[in-house]
């Protein structure tokens, strides 16, 4: 799926949804940007944490996996609007006949995957329905 | 800026070549475009070549020097060759360093080649490899597939403008029919609604038949200074317009992931600088990668009003003989999707139409055509049109 160290270096954002904020537009990015792309350079960015509640901007139920992701078939991915504006791409943990396209979600920390047995363990935040 | 015309193009056989190399199907498109305009080693000023991943599909790079060693351009003739790469529109983009290079006046004969060979691995692997268009570390990392990232576009298409899975299917049934009129396509049989709505799952909504195929192939044109076209052939074919514009990589930072904001901006710079309108043109390649591509594309080309692309396409408008046709080649579903050649393929269809030479599928009377191929979920898109009169 990933080399150790490019995966570890977004350990921040992908555990703990750590991304950033312009000052100066006000624009929240996640995942995170180090360049503002209204302000570029007289942005001013700052880490910002999201809080994790969004909704479903669209969906997918994926049943030829991605190369590391076989085991999980089928699966449902989706874009994610978390409610301070920016969007991103997420698994839903849940009922794939019951998602929907303006369901609220909240984010969770979960295993995403693995390099085989004896490999490395990839975490991160998926999402699951708001009330549950 | 000087007019540019193609004036020499070939393709090879799409399909799995197994008995083939990456450097024996790029020799034979090459060649056979030089020879189509008649065109000697020693005129050749330059080649450009759109290949997406040598590294990942037949583990090798420095693709350039590769093609032009193996054509015979290194060695005695130290011809310049430069490697495009913008993943599934590299092709498109080669063609359009090409035709910028002889704009510009820096060369007069310049070949612009596409190839990959995508068959040398598994279908995991070539998968894996075609996941490298889009954003690795946002989406890949997460799960995400090409056939994942079009299924959301589909998706929200579907849930925001009705569109179905018959409209969808529809484009495939269009393209594999175009395609069994074409001798290189990949696909030659037809297939039916049905024949699409009961194969396998992809990324719901998407069945295996909404999607292109992997695919080896080689395209070549050979493009020079339109002044002096008529020296090589009877029949050049102009160049009208080059246009390209960028998107974010990730679909999920886009303005509106139903829409291809590059193709937008890209074709309305083709129209602003060819001085015509979606009404002029008379036929077009566009990026059918999947199903819903090919919606999406007619709708932001100009050929369709935002959402109507399904009915549009359910109601025959774009087949051979009506309104608009699209994609006679057999698009990238029929004709096949080697992803480095789709660009220069797309360029090789337009100018056999306009020159009149497409048999069975020609369209008849075809003064404009343009061609449209998208990089990754839309994060590239580059746009040409090409005229029959200069």
């Amino acid at each position: 799926m990933a080399s150790v160290p490019r995966f570890w270096r977004g350990i921040g954002s992908r555990y703990n949804l750590e991304g950033t904020r312009c000052n100066e537009c006000g624009e929240y990015f996640y995942p995170p940007r180090n360049f503002c792309v209204n302000c570029r350079r007289v942005g001013h960015i700052e880490p910002y944490k999201f809080k994790g509640t969004g909704e479903i901007i669209s969906y997918t139920v994926i049943h030829t996996a991605a190369e590391g992701f076989e085991d999980q078939t089928p699966y449902i991915l989706a874009i994610i609007q978390l409610d301070e504006g920016p969007r991103l791409t997420s698994q839903v943990i849940g009922n794939p006949e019951k998602i929907h396209i303006g369901m609220r979600v909240r984010s969770v920390f979960r295993k995403l995957g693995e390099d085989g047995e004896g490999g490395m363990i990839y975490y991160g935040t998926k999402f699951v329905p708001e009330n549950e | 800026m000087r007019d540019v015309a193609i004036i020499g193009v070939k393709n090879t056989k799409f399909g799995e070549l197994w008995g083939r190399s990456l450097r024996d199907i790029v020799v034979e498109a090459g060649a056979g475009a030089l020879e189509d305009a008649d065109v000697g080693g020693k005129e050749i000023d330059s080649l450009y070549v759109g290949n997406m991943s040598g590294g990942r599909f037949i583990d090798q790079e420095h693709i350039g020097a590769l093609i032009a060693d193996y054509s015979g351009l290194s060695k005695n003739l130290h011809v310049p060759a430069t490697r495009v790469e913008a993943a599934c529109a590299s092709g498109g983009l080669a063609l359009r360093q090409a035709i910028m290079a002889v704009a510009s006046g820096y060369n007069d004969i310049v070949i612009a080649a596409g190839a990959e060979k995508m068959t040398d691995v598994g279908s995991e692997e070539a998968s894996s490899a075609l996941a490298a268009a889009a954003d690795r570390e946002w989406e890949g990392m997460t799960g995400a597939t090409f056939p994942g990232l079009y299924a959301m576009i589909a998706r929200l298409h579907m849930h925001r403008y009705g569109t179905t899975s018959e409209q969808l299917a529809e484009v495939a049934v269009k393209n594999h029919k175009n395609g069994s009129l074409n001798p290189i396509a990949q696909y030659k049989n037809r297939i039916t609604v049905k024949d699409v709505l009961n194969s396998i799952m992809v990324a719901d909504p998407l069945h295996i038949f909404d999607c292109s195929p992997i695919t080896d192939g080689a395209s070549a044109v050979v493009l020079a200074p339109a002044d002096i076209a008529h020296k090589y052939t009877d029949t050049p074919i102009y160049i009208r317009a080059t246009a390209q514009a960028s998107d974010t990589i990730a679909l999920h930072d886009r303005r509106d992931i139903t829409t291809l904001d590059a193709t937008v901006v890209a074709a309305k710079r083709a129209y602003s600088m060819a001085k015509l309108r979606p009404e002029d043109i008379d036929l077009v390649e566009v990026h059918d990668c999947f199903t819903i591509a090919e919606i999406c594309a007619i709708e932001d080309l100009g050929f369709a009003e935002k959402g109507k692309g399904g009915i549009v396409t359910a109601n025959g408008e774009t087949a051979i003989g009506s309104r608009i046709p699209v994609n006679t080649s057999g698009g990238l579903k029929a004709c096949g999707h080697p992803v480095g050649a789709t660009g220069i393929k797309q360029a090789v269809e337009i100018v056999t139409q306009l020159r009149g030479e497409a048999g069975q599928r020609q369209v008849e009377g075809a003064e404009y055509g343009m061609t449209h191929n998208v990089g990754g979920s839309g994060a590239t898109a580059v746009v040409h049109i090409f005229s029959r009169e200069r």
